[in-house]
């Protein structure tokens, strides 16, 4: 027996859905800082103004989603072809020696912008380097990718303790980080573009890779829907029973994807590194490889819904930031609640207020088409 | 008391903009067989679902025997007499032909009083009616036509006094269908109300004394069956005349196109599926196979297409051994002239979330016309898709529109016009016309003929004999992944019938 359905209009499908699911996150948000005794309208002004109210508010937001566009490409370009890459985080984390090996080779000898090109290339080859065993592992031999990959990021963790403590710390230093990179190392920052807009970056550190982000955006966007390598995922993704029919490569698709994949989020590493910390240190991902999963599901593994979302935790991060420097009683943890909260709302129930709006919809479409049958 | 088990006055039901049920008025007599037909998605379904309490009706009144009855779930619908034997049979298949008539009745937790009380019941009613079933049997074990008489006997076990049977024919052999007919005479001889959904126009002028027609969401008629004829309920259905047989010149065969030799396919768990299977088809012919769906037919169809290994045995496509033993590659098939309509269009055929146009190159869009580089040239793919639209008349003309919001008609038409448009030699053909209206299926038909007639060699699957029967030159049979036997299309039915169900074959072994 088929289930008829009513097809909801686009703006409630992609706007209104996902801004109640998340004017409800903010609302239980709230009733937990009321718990906490503090006014929840009040920290709700402090976390927007802190985001956004300011220059250096604003470059810090945009800043902070600058990485989760890279690990939320890198998650939703798997989903595509139907696979659930929990490793951004480690592949990310890898993805760090390209950018690291690219600085401190060629600091000295080369402006920005040829560095910049070859710490890019050595971040997709480390992070897709990473993602390749558990492709593998999961196109040939049948090993669940979910498993894989997190393992993998376990593996990584060690990996890149040992890289910094014996390959790239300096001798006769305490801390596991690599020297400090010369100006052919350093990417610029975005200054000029926050004040096209009369405002001023102050000490963000919004730099030159979130443009890199945005293109690699479009690039993921044509990547699935304007060639056949993303025809061919879309179809593995949706039917892969279909892909099989119309003589699709499975086994090679899967490894391809998850190649792409982790060369997105090993892009991801120039942030940090290039961008703002100037060396590579310990766990400079900081958990942007999770966020970045939220990130692909509330953006519906859409290049665009992803850079908005990305934004959205962005400003979660900087706003939160304020919040507990000017809350006290709201501590960095409580921040990570929230944050939780809107993962659970906008991604796990997504689904939740569904019904209730389509019945709603359905009621009204019904009631003017009664209207235009009386007319 | 009233003299109609069932009544429904005012029936409406929207899903959105969907008017599935518009104001249907019914009365169906106690102790009749009363037949529902219409195309898919006529709303026969909808409005059974409301009667079993699946979906509530947005207005109207339902009575039961003259009582006005609230079915807000299928419990109450149990409770006002109501069962309902679904298309997919609701059976769990690990568990015994008494605890599947049990579960949800088990009357406690501790079952050792329930089951001696069941199984006594059981007794009783297998008697009254005159169904034999082992209590003790599992379900899975059972075949597809003893299975069904399960779920009747699980609905007469909870007192229905009205049964509902959701296309109750499409997986049985005639000799199952025939059995069936004989309890639903049965049942109603006892007093109980049947009301039969179908599409097959045939049965319901065997079984039924009244028939009600849907068409897009309105009850449009009931008639009397002694008083109507097939000619009229198809035109009632479909709201034009029909033609119900199809129109087909004599099969002028040229060479051999495939070539199946000693074909053996074992699925994963090591069951053989398909056995030794030889056959040939020729240009300018249609092999039918026959068969009760799940004898191989589908396995062969993959095995030939690329899409599954076979164990053993030989292909040749247009006179070239096709490596049928490898991992498979059917594309490699497609570039070597064979074409491929999957029995599942859900499934295989398409992919449902895809815009219309994607899926109308799905396994040629390595095609240089849909881009010269790694970059689809998304112009050329829509007006591809749009020449096809036109072409095969596939409604609504929109080749950005999902393909899961097409009919099932339409939906069959975007692979047929994707297979049949690239010229191959050689044509397999899944299922044609499942789950299609009748107004579509007559055009498929036609455009299946003239493929023959431009002479590419055809070999259609399906499990409807009558199908097969109108369209096949030659008919082979299979059961239980072997071919039983091939006939002519003018063999009786019941001759092909008793193929079907593998009766010949037994005796061949008796002998």
């Amino acid at each position: 027996m088929s289930t008829p359905f009513a097809k909801l209009p686009v703006w409630v499908e992609y706007a209104l859905i996902p801004l109640v699911n998340l004017a409800v996150a903010f609302l239980v948000a709230g009733i937990v800082v009321v718990f906490v005794g503090e006014n929840p309208l009040e920290a709700a002004r402090i976390m927007i103004t802190g985001a956004f109210g300011s220059g250096e508010g604003i470059g810090f937001t945009l800043y902070y989603a600058t990485y989760f566009i890279f690990t939320g490409l890198a998650v939703a370009v798997a989903f595509h072809a139907g696979l659930f890459n929990i490793g951004a985080e480690g592949q990310a984390y890898v993805g760090g020696i390209g950018v690291a090996a690219a600085c401190l080779t060629f600091d000295h000898t080369m402006p920005w912008y040829l560095v910049f090109v070859l710490a890019s290339l050595g971040a997709m080859a480390f992070g897709a380097l990473w993602a390749l065993i558990p492709a593998w592992l999961q196109a040939y031999r049948g090993s669940h990718i979910v498993i894989t990959t997190i393992m993998f990021n376990y593996i990584a963790s060690n990996l890149m303790l040992y890289m910094l403590l014996n390959v790239f710390k300096p001798l006769g230093q305490m801390a596991a980080q690599s020297r400090t990179f010369e100006p052919g190392g350093q990417l610029p920052k975005l200054d000029w573009l926050l004040s096209i807009f009369g405002l001023d970056i102050g000490g963000a550190p919004f730099n030159f890779s979130f443009l890199v982000a945005l293109v690699a955006a479009f690039v993921v966007w044509v990547l699935i829907w304007r060639t056949r390598l993303g025809y061919e995922m879309r179809t593995m993704g949706f039917q892969p029973h279909a892909a099989r029919f119309a003589g699709m490569k499975s086994k090679r698709i899967v490894v391809i994807a998850m190649l792409i994949s982790g060369a997105l989020a090993g892009l991801m590493a120039l942030n940090p590194i290039m961008g703002d910390q100037y060396r590579i240190q310990q766990d400079f991902v900081t958990g942007a490889g999770f966020v970045g999963i939220a990130v692909a599901l509330m953006g519906r593994s859409h290049p665009v819904g992803i850079v908005l979302a990305a934004i959205l935790f962005g400003m979660l991060y900087q706003g939160g930031a304020e919040l507990s420097f000017d809350m006290p009683e709201i501590t960095r943890d409580m921040i990570v609640v929230i944050q939780g909260l809107v993962i659970l709302f906008a991604g796990a129930l997504e689904h939740m207020f569904r019904p209730a709006i389509t019945a709603f919809f359905a009621r009204a479409s019904k009631s003017r088409s009664e209207a235009a049958a009386g007319a | 008391m009233s003299d109609f088990a069932i009544e429904l006055k005012g029936i409406d039901k929207r899903f959105g903009a969907v008017h599935a049920n518009k104001n249907i008025n019914l009365k169906v007599a106690k102790g009749t067989i009363h037949g529902i037909i219409g195309e898919n998605g006529a709303g026969k379904s909808t409005l059974m679902s409301i009667l079993y309490g699946f979906y509530q009706a947005d207005s109207g009144e339902i009575f039961i025997s003259g009582q006005k009855a609230n079915i807000k779930d299928s419990k109450a619908a149990i409770s006002a007499g109501i069962g309902m034997v679904h298309q997919h049979f609701m059976l769990v298949e690990n568990f015994s032909v008494l605890e599947n008539i049990m579960l949800g009745a088990e009357e406690s937790a501790i079952l050792t009083k329930g089951i001696t009380k069941a199984r006594a019941e059981l007794k009783r009613l297998e008697e009254q009616y005159e169904m034999e079933v082992d209590p003790d049997a599992i379900i899975e074990e059972l075949p597809v036509g003893v299975q069904q008489r399960v779920e009747i006997l699980k609905a007469i076990y909870r007192k229905a006094d009205i049964l509902i049977l959701d296309e109750p024919t499409g997986v049985l052999t005639p000799p199952e269908a025939d059995h069936l007919f004989r309890i639903l005479a049965q049942l109603k001889e006892q007093g109980k109300t049947v009301i039969l959904i179908t599409h097959k126009l045939r049965e319901i002028m065997a079984i039924t004394d009244e028939v009600s027609v849907m068409r897009r969401g309105e009850m449009v008629a009931t008639r009397k069956t002694s008083e109507t004829s097939v000619e009229e309920l198809a035109e009632l259905m479909v709201g034009r005349r029909v033609l119900l047989h199809v129109e087909k010149g004599e099969a002028k065969p040229g060479e051999v196109k495939l070539s199946v030799r000693n074909l053996t396919v074992r699925d994963s768990r090591g069951v053989t599926m398909v056995d030794n299977v030889s056959f040939d088809v020729r240009a300018g012919e249609i092999v039918g196979i026959a068969g009760v769906a799940g004898n191989g037919q589908s396995e062969l169809l993959e095995a030939i297409a690329g899409m599954r290994p076979a164990t053993s045995g030989t292909v040749t496509l247009n006179g070239q051994p096709v490596d049928i033993t490898g991992p498979g590659d059917p594309a490699d098939m497609r570039r070597r002239g064979l074409a491929h309509v999957p029995e599942d269009r859900h499934h295989t055929g398409l992919v449902l979330k895809f815009e219309e146009a994607e899926n109308a190159m799905l396994g040629y869009h390595g095609d240089r016309k849909f881009g010269q580089s790694f970059l689809l040239d998304v112009e050329s793919v829509r007006k591809d898709a749009m020449d096809k639209i036109e072409q095969y008349d596939i409604r609504p003309p929109n080749p950005r529109l999902k393909t899961a919001n097409f009919s099932g008609g339409n939906q069959q038409k975007i692979v047929l016009a994707r297979e049949m448009e690239r010229n191959p030699d050689v044509l397999i053909i899944g299922q044609p016309t499942r789950g299609v209206d009748v107004g579509a299926i007559e055009f498929i038909h036609k455009r299946i003929i003239e493929m023959r007639d431009q002479g590419k060699a055809i070999l259609l699957v399906s499990v409807e004999l009558d199908e097969i029967r109108s369209l096949a030159d030659r008919i082979i049979v299979m059961f239980a992944g072997r071919i039983a036997g091939e006939r002519n299309p003018d063999a009786s039915e019941g001759e092909i019938g008793l193929l079907m169900a593998g009766v010949e074959q037994k005796l061949e072994a008796a002998e």
